[in-house]
């Protein structure tokens, strides 16, 4: 048994120490929330927070997460709430929406590190993440409406709560 | 929200509905659930016909029989119904239709996914089934009312009678669905639309930011076990001999089983599954392909292109003749400037879907439960049934949310090994492919060698020209029999658009001995790239500018003008910044019009592409948030293609394993773009496929203008005089 520590939740896990951290989570602990992509850290989709910087979970063996801080996609807020969630939701950035766990993680990590980013900021931390589905435009106006969400939060200014079906229109021109 | 979770479609008790013949709407009412919700909650709902549940609290549920892979058919599809209904699209809940008649596309013949006509054929379909349900509703309340039901009217959720009298549809649901389903129901009309053409945020977006969406890979089973398959590496070989004994004896090992054309390796866990598979020791029998490679397959395509009969796909006026100079000898001056010939050459693709190939069956005594995301219900249905050896309507589809589709989802090829698996084991088996088991064993978008030659008469007019196609059939192969050319090779050419009094369009079939399969935009891509750089080497040989050599071929051709000429407009055609260059591309495909203008530059060799304009007419469109957001994906998906798409063969083995050998567009390398959507009235037109198609040669054409370099043969970082 090997104990971690998901989502601040104490789990034991009956797992060989090489298993890596993504089977961990979606066969043992059946949260399917990240997801499979490449098996070698190429495409991003299984990103989690290790101690809150994004790694990714199917190059990271059991062994190795020992005694840190997992979060993964269920865990970031309990409610959609997080920054970067309200923002996907208001951008209406998914299509298939399988690789978005993984995009939403390392946008997380990018914000919580930098809370300001610029484009070039965005390029350096997104670009391990593949979007077959070509969602990319929309994950950049994203990440700059959460974090000005994230600044809104900060300073208690803004109503954060809702998210209006009117806004959806925005990534249409007219 | 959890769609397929959802124990409404899990139990199946829609098989009422699936039985539900061709477009006749039946009203019926829900049998009472089985261990689900009992008593008062199944007493109250009511079914009004194939696609829409309401219960007594009002609650819609609508079944959509299109599978969702991202574009946008659980938002599009209940807003058709939900238009003519008079609800909001918040109060929807949406579940995977099963199988059934009623779910036919009538665009494909059979319960599919693909064409982008999902919208197309739910058009009228589901409008219909909002209207009479609508009506019904009506006629429902007016009789508890006893007032004539003309005197009522639907609005938001609930019927409005005379003296303030209202009552939510919820309340009268099950009367409604007792009554005869009306034959003369009124439409709106365009003007009337409340939903439709609105932007409005997609129903299904929730799951997807908390990870709670579920996909084929995500389904978790009491019992369950994993599986991994080892394929032979060679395509289209068999297992020889294997020994699993080292492999059987590893932890959580149940069971190794020679199935589905390879060996199948069942464990408790998929991690130990992948790590026996490894442990197998496997002799393959290679079978016809064991010399198969690039050079051969080039080879076969040349060859049956020279020398096996072509079938004519389309024939204006008379192109041999002209083009042999026989016809019109006196205005075709026989110079060699004034005639073309050309060879375009494209390669196989693969599809890398995110989520890679898998499948979760559940098979019991009579019966099998599928767990998939597939975008072919019935012969999902029909391929497990044969393995099970149960009969097809024992067989449930269970169809989950796809971790995109692109085509590639329309074949089969996961599905028996699990099947075959769960059948051994007595409990539910789920198959995960790997990255590298899912682009080694695609079914490939298949090479074409595309053969264009031309005449242009003294005034530079493009007055005949040819195409021949070279490539195998993929419908041949899912879909037989093909009876003279299989349409889905002859896309964007039959149609093409351009006036020219002598044109040829003919193909001839050669298959290569590995599984092809359709791929987003089919053929409108190779074709769209033959044809629209074969006429920026026209325009170039008729010393006239791309965009005006196209226009003047366009007569009557209003709605290519109108997004070719907005396009140029847009994206200051002939006046791009300095050091940088522009190509054009215009194409007709799934009933949209659309035009593309690439703007790139190449400074010692290396290629920026610095932004695409796009220009689409795709008739009325359902909700213009998705239609952006699938003309940009199918420019993302066209730009990887363009740029790095080739998968190799070597001694009939794919060299590309991974997204380290198979390179797809990343964020950071996304160019800026413009898409224009125009307002149309014109009936809607596809969405998901077309702007793919456009990327490579306007891409190309831009090149051309930057280097003077025309490339013929794809993919991009294929040339050697460029760098990406």
């Amino acid at each position: 048994m090997t104990k971690i520590t998901v989502n601040a939740k104490l789990m034991d896990v009956d797992a060989v120490p090489d298993t890596p951290l993504l089977w961990v989570l979606r066969d043992h602990l059946a949260m399917t929330g990240t997801k499979f992509g490449c098996g070698l850290a190429l495409c991003g989709a299984c990103t989690v927070h290790l101690d809150g910087v994004a790694v990714r979970s199917c190059v990271l063996p059991l062994s190795a997460v020992a005694g840190k801080a997992i979060t993964t996609i269920e865990g970031l807020s309990a409610d959609r709430s997080h920054p970067v969630q309200l923002a996907w939701l208001e951008i209406d950035v998914p299509q298939c929406g399988y690789c978005q766990s993984g995009q939403i993680m390392s946008a997380a990590a990018l914000l919580r590190a930098n809370p300001t980013p610029s484009d070039a900021d965005i390029d350096a931390a997104m670009s391990g993440n593949i979007c077959r589905c070509g969602t990319y435009p929309r994950i950049r106006r994203a990440i700059h409406r959460a974090a000005e969400l994230q600044r809104s939060i900060a300073t208690g200014a803004a109503q954060v709560g809702g998210v209006a079906h009117a806004g959806a229109g925005e990534g249409a021109r007219q | 929200m959890n769609f397929t979770g959802d124990d409404l479609s899990r139990r199946g008790f829609l098989g009422a509905a699936a039985r539900v013949g061709g477009t006749v709407l039946l009203a019926m009412t829900v049998p009472a659930f089985g261990a689900g919700p009992k008593g008062d909650a199944a007493a109250a709902r009511a079914q009004l016909n194939a696609w829409l549940i309401i219960d007594a609290n009002n609650a819609f549920t609508v079944l959509v029989d299109r599978s969702e892979m991202g574009q946008g058919v659980y938002t599009a599809l209940p807003t058709l119904l939900a238009e003519e209904l008079e609800i909001s699209l918040d109060d929807i809940k949406v579940v995977a239709a099963p199988v059934g008649d009623a779910y036919v596309n009538q665009g494909n013949g059979g319960q599919i996914t693909g064409t982008s006509n999902s919208v197309q054929d739910a058009w009228d379909k589901l409008r219909l089934a909002g209207a009479q349900a609508r009506c019904m509703l009506i006629a429902a309340a007016a009789r508890e009312w006893r007032v004539d039901p003309g005197l009522c009217r639907a609005h938001n959720g609930s019927i409005f009678g005379p003296g303030e009298k209202s009552v939510a549809y919820g309340t009268v649901a099950r009367a409604a669905a007792r009554l005869p389903v009306p034959k003369d129901v009124q439409l709106k009309t365009n003007d009337q639309f409340r939903l439709i053409g609105k932007p409005r945020l997609r129903i299904d977006s929730a799951g997807k930011v908390d990870g709670s969406a579920e996909f084929g890979i995500d389904v978790i089973l009491p019992g369950m076990l994993y599986a991994a398959v080892a394929q032979s590496p060679v395509l289209g070989g068999a297992v020889g001999a294997f020994d699993a004994a080292q492999a059987a004896a590893m932890p959580g090992v149940r069971k190794v089983l020679l199935a589905a054309g390879g060996v199948v390796v069942v464990a408790e866990h998929f991690w130990q599954a992948l790590q026996a598979r490894s442990a197998l020791k496997i002799t393959w029998e290679p079978g016809g392909n064991a010399q198969l490679d690039n050079a051969g397959i080039g080879h076969m395509l040349e060859s049956a292109a020279k020398s096996e009969p072509a079938l004519r796909a389309r024939a204006d006026g008379d192109a041999g003749a002209v083009l042999a100079g026989a016809v019109l000898a006196g205005a075709v001056p026989a110079t060699a400037k004034r005639s073309l010939h050309a060879v375009y050459e494209l390669p196989l693709l693969a599809h890398a879907t995110m989520e890679p190939m898998n499948c979760t069956a559940d098979v019991r005594a009579g019966g099998c439960d599928l767990y998939v995301g597939t975008q072919v219900q019935q012969v999902a249905q029909a391929t497990a049934a044969a393995v099970a050896g149960v009969d097809p309507a024992k067989v449930r589809v269970f169809t989950t949310l796809l971790g995109g589709g692109f085509g590639r989802r329309l074949d089969v090829d996961f599905i028996p090994a699990a099947v075959a698996a769960s059948k051994a084991v007595g409990v539910p088996v789920k198959v995960i492919w790997t990255r590298e088991d899912d682009m080694t064993h695609d079914t490939y978008r298949p090479p074409a060698r595309e053969e264009l030659s031309g005449a242009l008469d003294g005034e530079g007019r493009l007055i005949a020209w040819r195409l021949h196609i070279t490539s195998p059939s993929i419908t041949a192969r899912m879909f037989p029999p093909v009876k003279g050319v299989d349409d889905s090779v002859i896309e964007a050419a039959v149609n093409c658009p351009y006036a020219v009094p002598n044109f040829e369009l003919t193909y001839t079939r050669r298959e290569i001995g590995i599984d092809v399969g359709y791929m987003r935009s089919v053929s409108h891509s190779p074709n769209c790239f033959a044809i629209e750089s074969f006429m920026d080497e026209a325009a170039l040989a008729a010393g006239k500018n791309p965009l005006d050599f196209r226009l003047q071929l366009l007569t009557a051709k209003p709605r290519h003008t109108r997004v070719l000429t907005l396009a140029a407009q847009r994206a200051r055609w002939g006046n791009a910044p300095a050091g940088r260059f522009q190509g054009l591309a215009l194409m007709e495909g799934y009933s949209t019009h659309i035009a593309q203008i690439a703007e790139v530059s190449v400074g010692r060799g290396v290629l920026k592409v610095h932004k695409i304009t796009c220009v689409v007419d795709c008739g009325q469109m359902v909700n213009p948030s998705i239609v952006e957001s699938q003309i940009v994906g199918g420019i993302v998906f066209g730009l990887s293609a363009a740029l790095w798409g080739d998968v190799t063969i070597v001694a009939g083995q794919v060299q590309q394993s991974n997204f380290n050998s198979y390179r797809v567009l990343r964020g950071n390398e996304m160019p800026e773009l413009d898409v224009q959507l125009l307002q149309s009235a014109d009936p809607p037109g596809g969405i998901g496929e077309p702007s793919v198609a456009l990327v490579a040669p306007a891409l190309c054409n831009a090149i051309f203008a930057a280097t003077g370099q025309r490339l013929r043969r794809l993919p991009i970082a294929a040339a050697s005089f460029l760098e990406i």
